[in-house]
């Protein structure tokens, strides 16, 4: 930081001005190197509203090193010629002179002096003229006064090109007074310390104001993953609505669960290995409850409890092939076959969990994603029951629109009662998945 | 599919809005309000799309099991029936009108390994145009990729009888010895020189595979020789049916018989009403092998008898028997009360294939009487909710892991071989990994046997991130096991990664510190988990990790996983640049 009599010179500079003054301006006034001034305008800067400084930038002419020695000692074609006494000068000894070689031909080509090579005792150098005007001397220094405004460009392109003059742009400060000007410095504390708290000199000091513009610094914590978020918020109504957790963490199923337990016919499309994963290793399931695997069969291939069935022949080879489950309903047909096992009791069940297709990975399509699913079973479930609590699932998501948002509806009988469940239970059910769900309303 | 919206001007339909409502009402969804010209627009640029007509089309999605509304003539049949415009058609068969044989079709035994089904049926004195005759070869188009799965399970053919003559022979024979002149060809080709030339046909190819590989190809003769078809790639070009044609021989091949019997009614049904005698078709005999004869199109209607009740209370609703009678037969279910008590009759026409059992009846009810109008009630089935015990223990890490300042990854369950093999330095054979048999990309080839590989790929996605990066994952991985009934099962994992200009062990030992802390597990030999140099792994298996820097972790003597410094292979082989440590457990032990 800039000491503070400099910084306090300053003040006192700009307090006698009106409007502001340039930073070049009050280097010049006070003698010293623009840069300094620079320094303690920023230092000025930090002590909050004392000043207000705006950076400007000008361009000007300034004198090359070359160029003060000539503004000083004169141009090298006036100091030969000033060299050369009357009677001449051996042209070898005018040579070794400092400005020598380019002094010599300007002053030849200005007609100063001329060269007699014939002399006796070699090649000497004569003055042609009684006396000269140094010009080049004369501009340089006016632009050392400052009055760089009285040349032509012309000329200054000429001595640029004689790389006597550059022209440098200058960065500077426009520099008024501030809000809570003072020509005196009162030093600013940065932050409050335990040594002011315990001898309570913070009474006394100023303190440097914050910079409220400025983000904070970022806390040192992890992140849960934001699908994963929506994970747990939709889990958590399942739970609010009584729903229990389904055991979904069974990615590999056979197709017997995954499509025959559901009535879903052996040459259905969904079961093509299109859209399917299908499993080489290990390829096939190899334990099925038997009684209720020649039931499955029975209803797909003849019919039964009412229906007429698809009438075609069901295989047994194609059951037992083993694949990445397309959803997780096949969880609530092993669910639902558990159920039936025992004294019927009436169930809410509800899953979040992984399912697979058989897709190209795009920007669409996603080979895995996560279904959710709700499914309740109970004697003497009604279409207005399973829109009820759709509508109540969905209010408690926000959604008052939720038509489009995944699919419901009721499971057949051809599914349920080869299961054993009682005739007079229904279930309901309904799924969608949580990325479509993500991606379309949030 | 697209509907021309001038064709439905018979049903006093003007208004878009209203043509919406009506499709709701009848359970459809009206996807699309558009022209021929927009759809150009859209798909081919404005240029192309000059002079393209700009009547108004309906784009309809239709239930995948609703054959009857493939087609314009069922859909505006159905929707006249709906507003009871119109009585829904009995069809009917019949036999010749001249009193002549029925035309018959005799299948021979060779068949029987390559496509062993056939039926068949004739539409008499029938009238075409040019738009009833696209709609004709549009519904054939349409069961061909849906009932029919792409021809796999039934293929149609339709012929003008009037340039073959009876009896016709379904037999199948080598593809050297077939020859014939193809549907759009100007010569005759062997069955072996067509199916090369459809190699590179755009629709056709794509049937090829049903019988490309079989000794004996099915093909269809007429008692003169001339080949009808070669099911289920093409028809002969000699009886291909035309505008003008009158007469048309129905022909469906099979490898599924209900399927094949299902798909001719709904040819027949849909386009008898052009004929001389609407909704009549005529019927043909099919002879099979074992000389058993069947009469063909079976065109069966079938009476399920069910109570108003049961449609009350399945639906949620309160309407009488009669009521309920007339919202099924605006469905075309033809329903009358039977007058004992409240029970009615319900008429299944040969047009409704979908309905099976008569839980199908009660849905058509319920659309009939409007999903909108059904009350919403909660149902009162009382129960106490449960976690899932892994899940609620992985929902509880999940938020501490958090709090310890680790990130949560969600990776795929996909992965390549190389990725838990290879990359990780190990053995596939050893990793007990589930492999996928049809995977359309590399990426799916295997289940994932860790966790590690999807942490990893995360890591080399955020190289850009500030240093460290600290991520972990709780999924599931995949591993075999015969004692599950299709031989894998799932293990719940805990995965985490520090990835850091240094390797950062004891952070990693430190977040199992407070994991354990966290599961309520002290340090200790015993009782307590403690981790130890797993040297063996470094002699006998080649270790993920960098020899001397990993160690096994036990828990209560129990060994759950490990942790260390990664090998810089394993490092370099996912794309990084820094050290990296890592913990791999199984939590299903702390269940």
């Amino acid at each position: 930081m800039a000491d503070n009599g400099l910084l306090e010179s300053v003040l006192r500079l700009v307090e006698k001005v009106d409007g502001g003054t340039d930073s070049q301006d009050v280097a010049a006034d006070l003698g010293v190197d623009h840069q300094v001034i620079v320094g303690a305008v920023k230092s000025l800067q930090a002590l909050g509203e004392v000043i207000s400084a705006e950076q400007k930038s000008s361009r000007h002419w300034e004198l090359t090193g070359e160029g003060r020695e000539i503004a000083e000692q004169g141009s090298h074609e006036a100091r030969v010629f000033n060299a050369i006494p009357d009677e001449g000068l051996p042209q070898n000894q005018l040579m070794k002179m400092p400005s020598g070689k380019v002094g010599f031909s300007k002053a030849m080509s200005n007609k100063w002096i001329r060269l007699d090579k014939a002399h006796e005792g070699g090649p000497r150098v004569f003055k042609t003229v009684e006396a000269i005007e140094d010009t080049v001397r004369d501009k340089l220094q006016l632009v050392q006064k400052g009055q760089s405004a009285k040349l032509e460009d012309k000329e200054k392109n000429e001595l640029k090109k004689r790389k006597l003059l550059s022209e440098v742009t200058v960065k500077s400060y426009w520099i008024t007074k501030g809000s809570s000007f003072s020509t005196t410095i009162t030093k600013q504390e940065t932050e409050l310390t335990p040594e002011m708290i315990a001898s309570g000199s913070w009474k006394e000091k100023k303190f440097k104001p914050y910079n409220f513009e400025a983000m904070g610094v970022a806390p040192d914590c992890g992140h849960l993953h934001p699908l994963m978020k929506v994970r747990t918020q939709f889990r958590q109504i399942f739970l609010e609505m009584g729903f229990t957790e389904m055991p979904t963490n069974n990615f590999i199923e056979s197709s017997f669960w995954n499509f025959d337990s559901l009535f879903q016919p052996q040459q259905h499309p969904a079961r093509d290995q299109h859209d399917t994963f299908f499993i080489s290793d290990p390829a096939l399931a190899h334990e099925f409850p038997q009684d209720y695997l020649e039931r499955v069969k029975k209803v797909h291939s003849e019919g039964g409890y009412g229906s007429q069935g698809y009438k075609y022949d069901w295989k047994i080879e194609e059951a037992q092939k083993n694949l990445l489950r397309t959803h997780t309903t096949a969880v609530s047909a092993r669910m639902l076959y558990k159920l039936a096992q025992q004294k019927f009791t009436p169930v809410k069940y509800f899953s979040i969990d992984r399912v697979f297709r058989n897709e190209t990975l795009d920007a669409t399509h996603l080979a895995e994603f996560h279904q959710i699913e709700g499914v309740v079973a109970d004697y003497g479930l009604t279409l207005g029951n399973l829109m009820g609590i759709l509508h109540q699932f969905f209010t408690k998501l926000g959604l008052k629109k939720w038509v489009e948002v995944g699919n419901s509806g009721v499971f057949r009988p051809e599914m349920l009662l080869p299961m054993g469940l009682p005739e007079g239970v229904s279930v309901i059910a309904w799924g969608l998945s949580l990325e479509r769900y993500v991606d379309t309303h949030t | 599919m697209y509907l021309n919206n001038k064709m439905l001007f018979s049903i006093h339909i003007l208004a878009d809005e209203e043509f919406d409502e009506l499709c709701f009402e009848f359970g459809l969804e009206l996807d699309e309000i558009t022209s021929e010209k927009e759809i150009l627009i859209r798909e081919q640029g404005g240029e192309k799309a000059e002079g393209a007509s700009d009547v108004v089309l309906y784009k309809i999605d239709v239930p995948a099991n609703r054959y009857d509304l493939l087609c314009l003539e069922g859909l505006v049949r159905g929707l006249q029936v709906f507003k009871e415009k119109l009585e829904a058609p009995r069809y009917k068969r019949v036999s010749p009108a001249d009193g002549g044989e029925p035309q018959r079709l005799v299948i021979t035994e060779e068949t029987a390994s390559v496509r062993p089904h056939a039926v068949a049926a004739v539409l008499r004195n029938i009238t075409f145009t040019q738009e009833r005759y696209e709609s004709f070869i549009e519904l054939q188009e349409k069961l061909h990729q849906n009932i029919c799965r792409k021809r796999t399970l039934v293929a149609i053919g339709t012929h003008d009888l009037d340039t073959i003559s009876g009896p016709f022979t379904y037999t199948a024979k080598p593809p050297g010895e077939i020859r014939f002149k193809p549907l759009s060809q100007s010569r005759e080709y062997t069955a072996a020189e067509l199916m090369s030339l459809y190699k590179t046909d755009s629709h056709l190819r794509h049937y090829l595979h049903i019988i490309e590989n079989e000794p004996l190809y099915p093909i269809i003769y007429d008692s003169n020789g001339i080949v009808l078809s070669m099911p289920p790639i093409i028809n002969g070009d000699h009886s291909k049916i035309s505008l003008n044609t009158k007469n048309i021989f129905i022909e469906c091949t099979a490898t599924d018989l209900t399927k094949a019997k299902i798909t001719l009614d709904m040819v027949v049904t849909m386009f008898s009403v052009y004929c001389d005698e609407p909704f009549t078709v005529e019927e043909a005999e099919v002879v099979y092998p074992d000389g058993r004869l069947s009469v063909y199109p079976e065109l069966a209607y079938r009476t399920e008898t069910l109570s108003g009740d049961f449609i009350n209370k399945r639906v949620g609703i309160n309407e009488s028997a009669e009521s309920i009678a007339q919202l099924l037969t605006r469905m075309c279910l033809r329903s009358e009360v039977s007058g004992e008590g409240d029970l009615i009759q319900v008429e299944i026409p040969p047009t409704r294939a979908d309905v099976i059992h008569a839980c199908d009846i009660m849905e058509d009810a319920a659309i009939a009487y409007g999903f909108n109008n059904i009350v919403r009630s909660t149902p009162r089935t009382y129960t106490v909710a449960n976690q899932l015990p892994v899940n609620k223990l992985t929902e509880l890490l999940r938020q501490d892991l958090t709090a310890a300042g680790f990130t949560e990854a969600l990776t795929f369950a996909l992965c390549s071989e190389e990725d838990i093999a290879d990359k990780l330095r190990k053995n596939i054979t050893e990793t007990r990994a589930v492999h996928i048999s049809n995977p359309k990309t590399a990426d799916f080839q295997v289940a994932r046997t860790s966790l590690l590989p999807g942490l990893l790929k995360t890591i080399a996605a955020n190289r850009k991130m500030p240093l460290p990066l600290k991520l972990f994952e709780i999924s599931d991985v995949v591993l075999k096991d015969e004692t599950k009934d299709v031989g894998a099962r799932n293990n719940r994992r805990l995965c985490a990664v520090y990835y850091n200009k240094s390797p950062g062990f004891e952070v990693i030992h430190g977040l199992l510190d407070r994991v354990m802390q966290l599961l309520d597990v002290k340090p200790g030999r015993n009782q307590g988990y403690h981790i130890q140099a797993s040297y063996l792994k470094i002699y006998f298996n080649d270790s993920t990790f960098f020899p001397g820097r990993c160690a096994e972790i036990f828990s209560c003597g129990k060994s759950i996983g490990h942790l260390g410094v990664l090998h810089p292979d394993v490092i370099s082989r996912f794309e990084l640049t820094m050290p990296c440590s890592a913990i791999d457990i199984d939590i299903e032990p702390f269940l």
